[in-house]
């Protein structure tokens, strides 16, 4: 019974995180129509940033999460203006291949400032105590991520639905030609769209140091996992990409404390035989 | 329905010669090599096994047209196939080939019949997991494959029962670059083929080539088993030379390198692929000599660069420099 | 040689929507048809019930008294059916000649071949260079397709097609984006297509279709409103409000 509490608590955590991260992925995969290898980048320079001001700069956790983030907004802008606008154009390869380069960059970016070992994030003390439930003990990190992650799907919930922003945002996945042709500005909810992606990347990166440490690989590391949660989840979506995050969460800890040894193949063939099936992904719409 | 005959026509001499012309280029420039630099020579014959294994991601993607990140699976079931066969059945090197070829060409073929069906970011997602899955049954099969420490202590006899692999590695270059020139040859003669001719097209308009009759699903499981076996071939050429199978034959980084490779030099032309493998090569040898991690700065800008001022490669600079210059 | 492609009551529905409503048609070897109505009446739905990219809901597909309602795209060419596309798909990177060269080597079989020259047959050599006067392209022969002129890329379409030997061409919007300058090029050519060839011809162009058709067909909402000589169907009330009065407004 506790086993699979543990396995539900931890899978849960663990795909909140995922979440983040690979939301704004998914999002600009299904607006923009670009395959972004350099999406965990920002989930690393995020990540770095907080290293570097909690660690060396003696700044408290809080001021460094949202000062790393919004540096990493920033910096997505920049990059937008400047590279991805033109990357939109090109072909699948093109983009791969593009994307490659950035992320590439970023990784010996980091490397050449802080090192290829594992940065710690200077966490508050808070976050490693545990909490007791009653029936048993949840340390407190797990219930942040867990909070954190319904945070942002409620604010993108409430983005997506309630706002003028989220309508464009909509209409442009949906048909981005007749989109412009509403005089919708397109290359301003693309802006917008990548800003928030690689923010909430940078988020996911953040509070998900425990369980994937930021270190330069990182990018590289964990690409084909949140690649996975977006082709699994159906490009364009929200929900989709919630509904895999934490499914496939779950069934990569439950793989990983039940079938020791034999975890990542049978989650690798799980992917595997279920885009095999559905390529569009659980709730993607043909193309 | 007419039957077809094989024409005499004048060009045909020419022509034959011309399928021989990569094959020739890569003997003269190997000898060149040789003689240059000869305490290099295992680099160089790392060099010429990777020119095997960008030459035969051509055939899939720039003949195809088929986007994959893991071509490793084929580089790796090849490695892992001579490698065992060499130290349990028989140390004969040209066994160990055959192996390997045949290893590459059952993976392609099981993992094409899955893969081939789907397109774009799923089939690159798919042949990724697929290779990811390899590797952790490599590192699993410690009875096998030795788990995290791989096979090591792969000897093979001399070649041919005559030639002893040296320490220089001058049998192990020659051997590598026979083995490259044949891989050409063969190449050259597909790509000119009524089969060949067929992947362009498919890579042009797949839905044309059905609308003109084609099975098209049926000739991609067809070139991806080519190229599968003759990436196997250069997985067993590295087992062999180097003695040594890891699990990193299988990693991620190995098939995101091959695509590097192809599109640096020119994807859908062979000397696209031997110019951007030597080109990558050489640049990562010089810039991880100073640090790993700058490497990926080089590369990284090198990727951007050509994506955005030269879409088909080095091979294309000549043409165009001169249109640039036109232009102005 | 056979009777021609024969369609009896093929229907198609998508969920409740009924796209093809009980179809009857004959179209007789060597006749020239042309189908005609308003955006939305299921000319294209049509076209890809015949080549075999949609599957019918019921009813008979029969092609010289055989029926082919079961085969998928590829053996449909192979029994003699083949479509020109709407919007231009060719191999823009090879020449006309090579594309050219395509068809006829998959219609003889030769796809498969690995070890012999792609230009080795000679008479595949000689009727593509016939196909090519045929449509007076031979000039362009060398050229890669994406340097042409659309007027011209057009008369390769219609090129790459014939090169299968079709029973029954469907030529979907021949002149669609071709300038009017170019368009006698593609009425040219469809006059001097061979004559035991049925062309089924779905075109907007109301000029291009009085020029080639000797029979038309007038589809609306998924069925047959009229069919008769292109006098009749001027001069029927019905047509002139559905889809000549439209067209003219």
């Amino acid at each position: 019974m506790s086993l699979i509490l543990s396995i539900v608590v931890d899978g849960v955590a663990y795909g909140m995180i995922l979440f983040m991260i690979s939301v704004g992925l998914s999002i600009t995969m299904g607006l923009m129509r670009i395959i972004n290898l350099a999406h965990g980048g920002f989930a690393l320079l995020g990540g770095a940033a907080v290293h570097l001001l909690t660690t060396h700069l003696d700044v408290a956790f809080i001021p460094a999460l949202l000062a790393a983030v919004l540096a990493v907004v920033l910096l997505s802008v920049l990059l937008e203006r400047l590279l991805y606008r033109h990357i939109y154009g090109f072909n699948e390869l093109g983009q791969v291949l593009a994307t490659i380069g950035i992320v590439f960059i970023m990784i010996a970016t980091v490397n050449l400032f802080l090192g290829s070992t594992i940065l710690p994030l200077g966490v508050p003390a808070s976050f490693t105590t545990s909490i007791d439930l009653g029936f048993r003990t949840l340390p407190f990190h797990r219930l942040v991520v867990i909070i954190s992650g319904l945070f942002v799907l409620a604010g993108l919930w409430l983005l997506m639905e309630k706002t003028k922003f989220g309508i464009y945002l909509r209409a442009a996945v949906d048909n981005r030609v007749a989109a412009a042709s509403l005089g919708i500005n397109t290359p301003v909810v693309y802006l917008v769209t990548f800003a928030i992606g690689a923010g909430l990347a940078a988020v996911g990166g953040i509070l998900g140091a425990e369980l994937l440490p930021i270190e330069a690989y990182y990018p590289l590391r964990y690409m084909v996992l949140f690649l996975i949660v977006v082709s699994v989840g159906g490009l364009g979506s929200v929900s989709g990409s919630f509904v895999a995050s934490i499914g496939l969460g779950i069934l990569d800890t439950a793989g990983r404390y039940l079938l020791p040894g034999l975890g990542t193949i049978f989650f690798f063939v799980a992917i595997a035989v279920l885009l095999a099936l559905r390529p569009n992904g659980l709730m993607g719409r043909a193309q | 329905m007419t039957t077809p005959v094989l024409s005499s026509s004048p060009r045909r001499a020419a022509t034959s010669l011309s399928v021989l012309l990569p094959s020739v280029c890569v003997l003269a420039g190997a000898a060149l090599a040789f003689l240059m630099f000869p305490y290099d020579l295992s680099f160089l014959t790392r060099i010429v096994i990777m020119m095997i294994f960008v030459v035969s991601f051509d055939l899939i993607l720039g003949q195809a047209g088929i986007a994959t990140l893991g071509h490793a699976a084929m580089y790796g079931c090849g490695a892992y196939a001579a490698g065992l066969i060499a130290l349990h059945l028989s140390p004969d090197p040209i066994l160990g080939l055959a192996i390997g070829a045949v290893a590459g060409a059952v993976m392609a073929w099981i993992s094409g019949l899955i893969l081939l069906r789907t397109h774009g970011i799923t089939l690159l997602m798919i042949s990724i997991a697929m290779t990811m899955v390899l590797q952790e049954a490599a590192s699993q099969a410690r009875w096998l494959t030795g788990g995290a420490d791989g096979l090591a202590g792969i000897t093979v006899s001399p070649l041919l029962g005559l030639f002893e692999f040296d320490f220089v590695g001058q049998v192990a270059f020659i051997y590598s670059v026979s083995v490259l020139a044949g891989v050409l040859l063969l190449c050259q003669i597909l790509i000119s083929s009524p089969f060949g001719l067929a992947l362009r097209g498919i890579e042009g308009s797949a839905s044309r080539m059905r609308a003109i009759g084609t099975p098209v699903y049926r000739r991609k499981v067809t070139v991806y088993v080519i190229a599968g076996a003759i990436a196997g071939i250069a997985g067993a050429l590295t087992a062999q030379v180097t003695g040594l199978v890891g699990i990193e034959v299988f990693n991620f980084s190995l098939s995101a390198d091959v695509m590097v490779m192809l599109i640096l030099g020119g994807a859908g032309r062979l000397y696209g692929a031997l110019i951007g493998t030597l080109l990558f090569m050489v640049v990562h040898h010089l810039a991880a000599s100073v640090d790993p991690f700058n490497w990926l700065f080089v590369i990284g800008f090198m990727l951007i660069l050509v994506v955005f001022v030269l879409p088909k490669g080095l091979i294309s600079l000549p043409t165009r420099v001169t249109q640039l210059l036109r232009r102005t | 040689m056979g009777d021609g492609l024969a369609i009896v009551g093929l229907t198609k529905s998508f969920g409740g929507l009924q796209v093809a409503r009980d179809l009857t048609l004959t179209l007789p070897q060597g006749s020239r048809t042309a189908l005609i109505g308003p955006n939305g009446a299921g000319k294209t739905t049509f076209a890809n019930l015949l080549t075999g990219v949609l599957k019918p809901t019921s009813g008979k597909i029969m092609l010289d008294g055989q029926d082919i309602g079961s085969l998928n795209e590829a053996a449909r060419v192979r029994a003699g059916i083949a479509k020109t596309f709407q919007i231009t798909n060719l191999f823009r990177d090879l020449s006309v000649r090579e594309n050219l060269r395509l068809p006829i080597l998959e219609r003889e079989g030769c796809t498969h071949h690995i070890f012999r020259r792609a230009d080795g047959w000679r008479d595949i050599e000689a009727e593509i260079t016939e196909l090519m006067l045929e449509l007076n392209i031979q000039s362009l022969a060398d050229k890669p397709v994406r340097d042409l002129a659309y007027g011209q890329q057009r008369l390769v379409e219609l090129a790459l097609t014939l090169a299968v030997k079709p029973k029954v061409l469907i030529l979907d919007e021949p002149a669609a984006g071709v300038p009017s300058t170019e368009s006698h090029l593609i009425v040219e050519a469809i006059k001097r297509l061979p004559s035991d060839l049925s062309v089924l011809i779905i075109e907007h162009d109301m000029q291009l279709v009085f020029e080639v058709a000797n029979r038309i067909i007038v589809l609306v909402n998924g069925a047959i409103l009229m069919e008769g000589t292109p006098d009749e169907v001027v001069t029927n009330d019905r047509v002139r409000e559905l889809y000549l009065g439209a067209a003219h407004v």
